[in-house]
């Protein structure tokens, strides 16, 4: 019997497929149909702290809109005696989400500012949250900004987010950062109890007919997956916090890797975009029988097997790599 | 004085720059609670401390429910208010060089120096009542008076980047963003800064072009800059009009405007009018109305005041409207350099389109007895010119001016006869030119209050155009419910959202098969909007015209009014179409689709407004419910309208296929 189980953010998880926050996950009926296809775990769409106040400002400027102008109609609309704000919607679905399945919820909450708004990572686990993603998108574009001020914002703010909850807490992040293993490190020394590595930066493109910046969104690809390998690698066994992968995971073969690497857990969301939420049972089955073919008895056994510290030839993740794999560019006509 | 005052009453004189405050503290351009702040902190009916905290227990208990952000956003502006506010220390003695300006420039007419300047002023009780015009009627044109000086900033034009494609001034709500087009040489003793180009025009490329703002009348609502197609290459946010502060060009914008209104109209027969860049260059005759900055309605009435406006006989229903199309004590409506400018009264909300049915019969009878008239008088006016009156056709522009010079020469030929009859055509001669009744008000009269006798008029197949302005909501009232309002919006009579459809006021006019009947929305497409109007005036029958009009009750920021309108007609909300129904002569199907099938969900149209939105935020399954039901609307009314529009003429064709 194979044993595909492995723990993450202090849960066991019966195997290492996390569905990763994405609005798939804004519907009940979505979540229930993860567990069923074998998610063994899934992150919640984000809460993010723009929405929060957003909403609210939105809201306010439009119900004030033109009111006690004019001196036949004072206001627009109806006064209503409550509304349903940011958070409030949120922490609904998160109560009903966990009703509705049994496998661990994590909540999520996207933001950089250590304001207010980080009370509602408090509200998440009230809500029932088995765990909390803090995920972390940050566009310094500030020139004045250094990279050493932004490493301490995202520190402190994890700091702060711990001191506020007692479940564990992920943080998720893109990799731009100069020193990434030393971030790493200081973050899990601010308490993160995971690092989900890492985020995808969407990035705008340009509209050459209309002159305009438009949204594109384009979904992950397996290729993605290298640079998430390298860095797990690199971590594994230097910092406590559990590590995740996030981007690029595709397939079984995707997922193999990263537990080799040194994961504990891989998430995904384009591979459930582009093929439907039951390719989680294929990607189940393929591992299975990859292990089965291959002798490995548990997904234990192979984490961090081929980490930076486990593999025969450590330089592969260094320097001497790049220069040997320059050396081997070749025309190929 | 002004300073006069201060001095002599010793009066402590206090100033703030509100805007700035409500900027800076996130209010945008609401100074309501920083004016708040500024009365309690300086009247002293409250100690000062007492005063405020009272302000802030009313900002938590009015909008705590908004969230805490907007709390917080106005407890902001209040502190941030009590360090803006400064006591200006007056000296001892009058020393001021200036004071404030007249109501009204010197240059106006008697009646509005001397009546509606009073008013402006606040003085209207002091007029006595022989002061009013005695005979019911009211000068037009007095709004151009006003210089009501509301914007911050105003649009300034980039002659070099223009295209001239006169979106700007179509869309234009007060009708303050003008083009001509002009003779070089007029242009010599023209203001240093005003600005000119090329026309681009085939056959107008020796003239020059000149766009221009009234700057004292805009309201700086950014229509015009947001419809702009044309961008800088080397900077795209940089367009062809761009918004700039008001208040350092106000005075040589002032010179320039006035320069640009002497210069001449275009002559309308070297036109063409089912074009936007041809239409740009008729003067408008409804400018500087007291509408909401940014109003999708007027930019429509404009358009009928720019077409037919000097032949126009209006009949409006009470609403917006008639507010801002006639609120005392100015006037929107104006005339030509002629004299000529729409005849305007407004009656009530229930019988607006039988007032407007009256109007017709009254010209009818006046034409019918007219040409009678004329026909006994044959012999004294000379037949040639008696003949040419009663065959004249007047279906063009070019005709109707034919006529009116022929209506000239019959006034004078007729003074110097002094029969009775010769006297009754004399005042009657006018009726002998077509003219154009239009009976407009919005979607509360039209679908609710008056639709009983708008369907009376309709059906006696009388020649009036109808204009609804169609809000979806009562919007002069406050935002009330009426049957135009779809299902799901909130209003008010409808807090859970409205749960039942938009009533297809179009599709129980069609089956008449007497009214030419459009659909339109400027923003979706404003040629078929132009064209629509062009046909159903042409129209020798009833024309209903349903404009999709945005509006301050739906929520949305108005800058942006025609890209929402827009979304409408791209989600399917509003199709847009022509029923003609001459075109059964022709031998085609009398309604023509002019928008594509729904390519856009209704979720991304509808959820830019705060009327859809705040149901999600107080009600979300009734939201979620009442969305999928007005999808299904949606898309169960394009594909009946498809299968209308694809109906074969007499519908006999198909009838036979069945059989064979």
């Amino acid at each position: 019997m194979i044993d595909l189980s492995t723990t993450y953010l202090g849960s066991t998880l019966k195997n290492p497929l996390v569905v990763s926050s994405s609005p798939l996950c804004e519907k009940i009926d979505n979540i229930r149909r993860m567990e069923d296809a074998g998610a063994a775990a899934v992150v919640l769409h984000s809460l993010f702290e723009e929405q929060i106040t957003l909403e609210s400002h939105h809201l306010d400027r439009y119900l004030s809109h033109g009111t006690e102008s004019f001196a036949e109609s004072l206001t627009y609309f109806p006064d209503m005696v409550d509304y349903n704000l940011g958070p409030d919607a949120y922490l609904e679905h998160l109560r009903q989400a966990k009703v509705a399945v049994d496998i661990p919820i994590i909540g999520s909450l996207n933001g950089i500012s250590t304001g207010g708004w980080i009370s509602y990572a408090k509200k998440i686990q009230e809500a029932g949250a088995d765990a909390l993603e803090l995920n972390l998108y940050y566009i310094p574009t500030d020139p004045d900004l250094s990279g050493a001020q932004v490493e301490q914002m995202y520190v402190d703010l994890v700091r702060d987010v711990k001191a506020s909850v007692s479940i564990p807490v992920a943080v998720k992040l893109g990799h731009s950062f100069s020193a990434f293993a030393n971030l790493a490190r200081r973050l899990d020394q601010a308490g993160a109890n995971g690092l989900v590595l890492f985020n995808r930066f969407y990035q705008p493109d340009f509209d050459l007919e209309n002159l305009e910046v438009v949204h594109t969104l384009t979904l992950s690809s397996s290729y993605e997956l290298l640079l998430r390998l390298h860095w797990i690698a690199i971590l594994y066994g230097h910092i406590r916090a559990d590590l995740a992968v996030t981007g690029g995971v595709h397939t079984a073969h995707d997922v193999l890797k990263a537990m080799m690497a040194g994961a504990r857990v891989t998430m995904m969301t384009s591979a459930l975009l582009k093929n439907g939420i039951g390719h989680l049972t294929t990607v189940r089955s393929d591992l299975l029988a990859w292990m089965e073919g291959h002798e490995y008895e548990s997904i234990r056994q192979m984490q961090g097997s081929m980490s930076h510290r486990s593999v025969a030839e450590p330089a592969a993740f260094e320097r001497a790599n790049y220069i040997k794999v320059l050396s081997s560019y070749v025309l190929k006509t | 004085m002004v300073q006069e005052q201060i001095v002599s009453k010793k009066l402590r004189f206090f100033i703030i720059d509100g805007y700035r405050v409500a900027r800076e503290t996130g209010m945008g351009a609401r100074i309501n609670t920083v004016m708040q702040t500024c009365f309690f902190a300086i009247s002293g009916v409250l100690p000062r401390n007492e005063a405020i905290a009272a302000i802030k227990h009313a900002i938590e208990k009015t909008y705590g429910k908004r969230g805490e952000a907007v709390v917080q956003k106005n407890f902001a502006a209040v502190d941030s208010t009590l360090a803006h506010l400064y006591e200006v220390q007056a000296p001892n003695q009058v020393t001021s060089s200036f004071d404030l300006r007249a109501a009204v420039p010197a240059e106006s007419p008697e009646f509005v120096q001397k009546v509606i300047a009073k008013m402006i002023a606040g003085e209207g009780d002091l007029l006595p009542v022989s002061a009013l015009p005695v005979d019911g009627t009211y000068p037009s044109g007095t709004a151009q008076w006003e210089k009501r000086n509301i914007a911050l900033e105003i649009p300034v034009w980039d002659e070099d980047l223009c295209i001239q494609c006169g979106k700007c001034v179509l869309v234009c709500p007060h009708s303050v963003i003008r083009a001509k087009i002009s003779e070089p040489q007029l242009l010599a003793g023209a203001p240093p800064t005003l600005k000119s180009a090329p026309a681009r025009w085939r056959e107008f490329k020796d003239l020059r072009y000149i766009l221009q703002v009234a700057p004292e009348d805009c309201t700086g609502c950014v229509l015009c800059v947001e419809v702009c197609p044309a961008k800088s290459k080397s900077e795209v946010r940089h367009k062809a009009i761009n918004m700039m502060p008001q208040p350092p060009i106000r005075e040589q914008e002032a010179q320039n405007w006035k320069f640009f209104l002497q210069l001449p109209e275009t002559e309308r027969q070297a036109l063409s009018l089912s074009h936007v860049k041809d239409v740009q260059l008729l003067q408008p005759l409804f400018e500087f109305s007291g509408a909401c900055a940014g109003c999708g309605e007027t930019p429509y009435i404009k358009l009928v005041s720019q077409l037919f406006g000097d032949r126009a006989i209006i009949a409006n229903a009470t609403g917006c409207s008639s507010i801002y199309g006639a609120s005392m004590p100015t006037t929107p409506w104006a005339a030509n350099q002629n004299g000529r400018g729409p005849a305007w009264s407004n009656s009530l909300f229930e019988d607006n389109a039988e007032f407007g049915l009256g109007m017709r019969l009254a010209l009818d009878k006046q034409m019918e007895y007219a040409r009678e008239l004329v026909g006994r008088l044959s012999d004294t006016l000379g037949d040639e010119l008696a003949e040419a009156l009663l065959l004249a056709d007047q279906s063009t522009d070019a005709d109707i001016r034919a006529q009116r010079d022929r209506v000239m020469l019959l006034k004078k030929r007729l003074r110097v006869v002094s029969t009775p009859e010769a006297r009754d055509l004399l005042s009657l001669a006018d009726a002998l030119v077509k003219k154009s009744v239009w009976i407009i008000g919005g979607d509360g009269w039209a679908y609710d209050i008056g639709f009983g006798g708008l369907d009376h008029v309709l059906a006696s197949g009388r020649n009036v155009n109808v204009l609804v302005l169609d809000t979806e909501v009562y919007s002069n009232t406050g935002g009330q419910m009426s049957k135009a309002t779809p299902r799901g919006a909130v209003a008010k009579f409808a807090a859970g959202g409205k749960p039942t459809p938009k009533k297809d006021l179009a599709l129980m006019v069609i089956p008449y098969g007497n009214t030419y009947v459009a659909r339109v929305a400027m923003g979706g497409s404003d040629s078929q909007t132009i064209k629509a109007f062009c046909e159903a005036e042409a129209y020798e029958g009833p024309s209903l015209i349903i404009a999709y009009s945005h509006c301050i009750a739906h929520g949305y920021d108005m800058r942006y009014g025609m890209d929402q309108q827009k979304a409408a007609v791209l989600s399917g909300h509003w199709p847009l179409f022509r029923y003609n129904p001459d075109l059964v002569k022709e031998g085609k199907n009398s309604l023509q689709l002019d928008s594509k099938p729904p390519s856009l969900p209704l979720k991304k149209y509808v959820y830019n407004e705060t009327r859809y939105t705040m149901l999600v935020h107080s009600d979300p399954a009734g939201a979620k419910r009442l969305l999928e039901l007005a999808q299904e609307d949606v898309l169960a009314r394009w594909h009946f309208y498809e299968y209308l529009a694809a109906m074969p003429v007499g519908g006999t064709e198909k009838k036979e296929e069945h059989h064979d």
